[in-house]
């Protein structure tokens, strides 16, 4: 079975290429990488005019399964992902039950096979039923296919824990991910505490209840030796703590959300809960440091933090809704229209936060590269074709989203898994 | 000029024109007041339903009165006795509600933003009787109407505000309407009910009361919630009088002809002594009682009553 990709500017950052070449797969595996490739009774991919990057793959999902299939379910979550143009996504163990176990696990990952080509990374608690007490089961999970371990929608509060866990986990090669927020100071915050929370009377959170948790965890990694991951960073003093940690070479990674480099708290001011997700959208300079951080890579990853939520649990007062947006259709074309577009990051960089630097850090070694001998995961995309996400392409079960009806330049074309084409929608 | 807005949901955007045309329109339902008859029927077979998600005495009572005033039908509807406490959604309460045909929902809610949620779910006017720590625009406009009655305008007037300003939705609303109007408001209260970013509505913000009081044209205290305290907002209610107290002496240190106003319910010996409270520069009950005009005045433009209430 050959695959030949012809015509495609293939942009691959694991090896600084970025040229117009032809690409030749077989049997799931990339076979060469050249100008002018023939192959005899190959399916033929014409990639003129299109982006051909290293598969994309999104370190920071909630599938919702099992447990909350009013929201998400692994199936709709997969071909939500699918028509984002992601080839990977790593699922949250903030289910029913809470992913602690290899059970879970195991269960998560055959549901994701039987219903979509789309590869699932399962992420692992830190701590039983993330707790934030005692370990998760760490070698047991990782036996049956978690890729990092996460306690995300909490914070591991009390840093013994999460130094026996960056330890622990550190000896096992598994990636600790960390929600840094202090509750005790978030309080009962609904949106960034600033001049519109002020304006709107509610409850505002504190850049403090991020920074102060992502300074501690950069101290662990200096006690430990280990490596911590910072997730979904929108603070500039946050953003800030980590680049000058990497400059001291601490083994700290982070990501960054389309909607913290895309919106600011001001999208709260008609009380829309599409606006209400945690961490809160923050002010403009936040919003600026998130971008400057993902151009100079001290935010290593674009993840969605893609968080279905019924039409009716968002459809109430602001300060009751639950945290979050979908994302995972939406995250490629908001990257593209306003970092590549406006020449805020570089399309290589682009490309490298959506795949390169999610592979390496998951220690995916097959993945995040165009190279002989990889496996054939690619996400193809335009930067001239214009996206406009309506209801009806929503693939996810939950249409909570800001980005309803924006127009944005570039779209994602198609993806390959395994040397198999999937047409984006 | 003509009123051209179907909800009230808060002072935020209203322009100068628009308050004083309320203004007006209520300085003529204070003479309903007056007659022998205390009813006009300009809101006649009108439905009015009164949905109350928090304990209110003052604010609901003062509807209840303007909305019989202008001979309107009212419904009350109150959480803890209705299907809220069963669970209902709000959305789902609105949604019923909606088809006993009602023309106008007077809302007080816990959550700031409520009548921006409801509006997508009815025909009816709107007007927010107080959401959360937003806005409660009657409450500004009836101290508006007392301001305006005592002052004769609001240009240049000299405004402080003092008390729990950040859970205060009574400070939001005033705060624009006397920034539109032309007055210059200072707010004050220990640092802990003094929100950050506050100075970004276009106040002045202090902590040193005796500072701020100085040469004020008009002192309006705020009700310390009790429950602040216990929640560790500030050490003791004796401190907070002995800082934050407006007392014949610190009254002094105002303008001379300065009025005193309060939203009540009053904490007496925690936010205002006594002596002020009933003194001879305290306009509060004033307040209560143009209350009931403020909100027939408002009832009456959004209900489309016309213009001019002398008519009837």
């Amino acid at each position: 079975m050959y695959l030949l990709i012809k015509n495609g500017r293939v942009v691959d950052p694991s090896s600084g290429t970025d040229e117009t070449l032809d690409v030749l797969i077989k049997d799931g595996r990339v076979e060469a990488v050249d100008k002018k490739l023939e192959a005899k009774g190959a399916e033929i991919l014409d990639a003129t005019g299109l982006i051909v990057a290293p598969g994309f793959i999104d370190m920071h999902v909630h599938l919702r399964e099992p447990g909350y299939e009013r929201k998400e379910t692994i199936a709709t979550g997969l071909a939500a992902a699918l028509a984002g143009g992601f080839t990977g996504v790593c699922c949250m163990p903030n289910t029913d039950p809470v992913n602690d176990s290899a059970s879970v696990t195991r269960f998560i990952l055959d549901r994701a096979k039987a219903a979509s080509p789309v590869h699932v990374y399962p992420i692992g608690a830190i701590t039983k039923e993330s707790k934030g007490e005692e370990l998760a089961p760490y070698a047991e999970l990782r036996e049956a296919g978690a890729r990092a371990l996460s306690d995300d929608g909490k914070p591991v509060v009390k840093a013994s824990v999460m130094r026996r866990a960056m330890e622990y986990a550190g000896s096992l090669g598994l990636l600790v991910i960390d929600h840094c927020e202090d509750t005790d100071l978030a309080g009962e915050g609904s949106m960034h505490e600033g001049t519109v929370s002020v304006r709107l009377g509610l409850k505002g959170i504190p850049a403090e209840a991020e920074i102060i948790p992502i300074r501690r965890d950069i101290s662990l990694a200096r006690l430990t030796g280990q490596r911590v991951h910072i997730a979904h960073v929108s603070t500039r003093l946050g953003v800030e703590a980590i680049r000058a940690a990497k400059k001291k070479r601490l083994p700290v990674s982070a990501e960054a959300t389309p909607h913290h480099f895309t919106l600011t708290d001001e999208a709260v001011l008609g009380f829309d809960t599409n606006a209400k997700m945690n961490p809160p959208l923050r002010g403009k300079d936040d919003v600026e440091a998130v971008i400057e951080g993902l151009a100079d890579g001290t935010l290593d990853a674009i993840v969605t933090d893609h968080a279905p939520h019924a039409y009716e649990e968002k459809m109430v007062e602001f300060d009751r809704a639950p945290n979050g947006i979908i994302g995972l259709q939406t995250a490629v074309p908001l990257a593209l229209d306003r970092l590549v577009k406006t020449d805020r990051i570089s399309l290589k960089r682009m490309v490298d936060a959506f795949s390169c630097a999610p592979a390496r850090l998951l220690g995916l070694t097959d993945k995040g590269r165009i190279a002989p001998g990889a496996e054939a995961d690619f996400t193809l995309f335009s930067l001239r074709k214009q996206t406009c996400l309506k209801a009806e392409d929503i693939q996810s079960l939950s249409k909570n989203t800001p980005f309803l009806g924006m127009k944005l330049k570039g779209a994602v074309v198609a993806v390959v898994i395994a040397g198999r084409v999937y047409p984006a929608r | 000029m003509n009123w051209r807005h179907k909800h009230l949901l808060g002072i935020e955007g209203l322009a100068p024109e628009e308050i004083t045309l309320i203004l007006d329109t209520a300085e003529k339902m204070a003479e309903v007041a007056t007659r022998p008859v205390k009813k006009v029927p300009a809101l006649r077979a009108k439905l009015v339903v009164n949905l109350f998600f928090e304990n209110s005495t003052r604010t609901r009572s003062s509807f209840e009165i303007a909305e019989k005033r202008l001979s309107a039908d009212t419904l009350n509807f109150s959480a803890s006795t209705s299907s809220v406490s069963k669970g209902e959604s709000l959305v789902d309460t609105i949604l019923n509600v909606e088809r006993m045909m009602p023309d106008c929902y007077v809302m007080r809610h816990p959550s700031p933003g409520v009548g921006q949620l409801i509006s997508g779910f009815t025909k009816a006017s709107i007007v927010n009787a107080g959401d959360g720590a937003h806005e409660h625009p009657t409450q500004a406009l009836l101290d508006a109407m007392t301001i305006r009655q005592r002052k004769g305008s609001f240009k240049g007037l000299r405004v402080l505000i003092a008390g729990d300003i950040a859970h205060s939705r009574v400070v939001r609303s005033n705060i624009h309407l006397l920034n539109t109007m032309g007055a210059e408001v200072t707010v004050c209260g220990p640092a802990t009910l003094l929100p950050p970013h506050i100075e970004s509505l276009g106040v002045k913000a202090s902590t040193a009361f005796e500072e701020a009081i100085r040469g004020k044209d008009v002192v309006m205290m705020l009700r310390i919630q009790l429950e602040r305290q216990t929640r560790g907002l500030f050490p003791s209610l004796m401190e907070y009088y002995q800082r934050y107290g407006l007392t014949e002496e610190r009254l002094k240190l105002a303008d001379k002809d300065v009025i005193v106003m309060h939203p009540g319910p009053m904490n007496r010996g925690v936010e205002i002594a006594s002596e002020v409270a009933d003194g001879p520069y305290s306009v509060i009950l004033d307040q209560v009682e143009n209350g009931v005009s403020v909100r027939m005045a408002v009832l009456y433009l959004l209900l489309g009553g016309g213009e001019d209430v002398s008519a009837h």
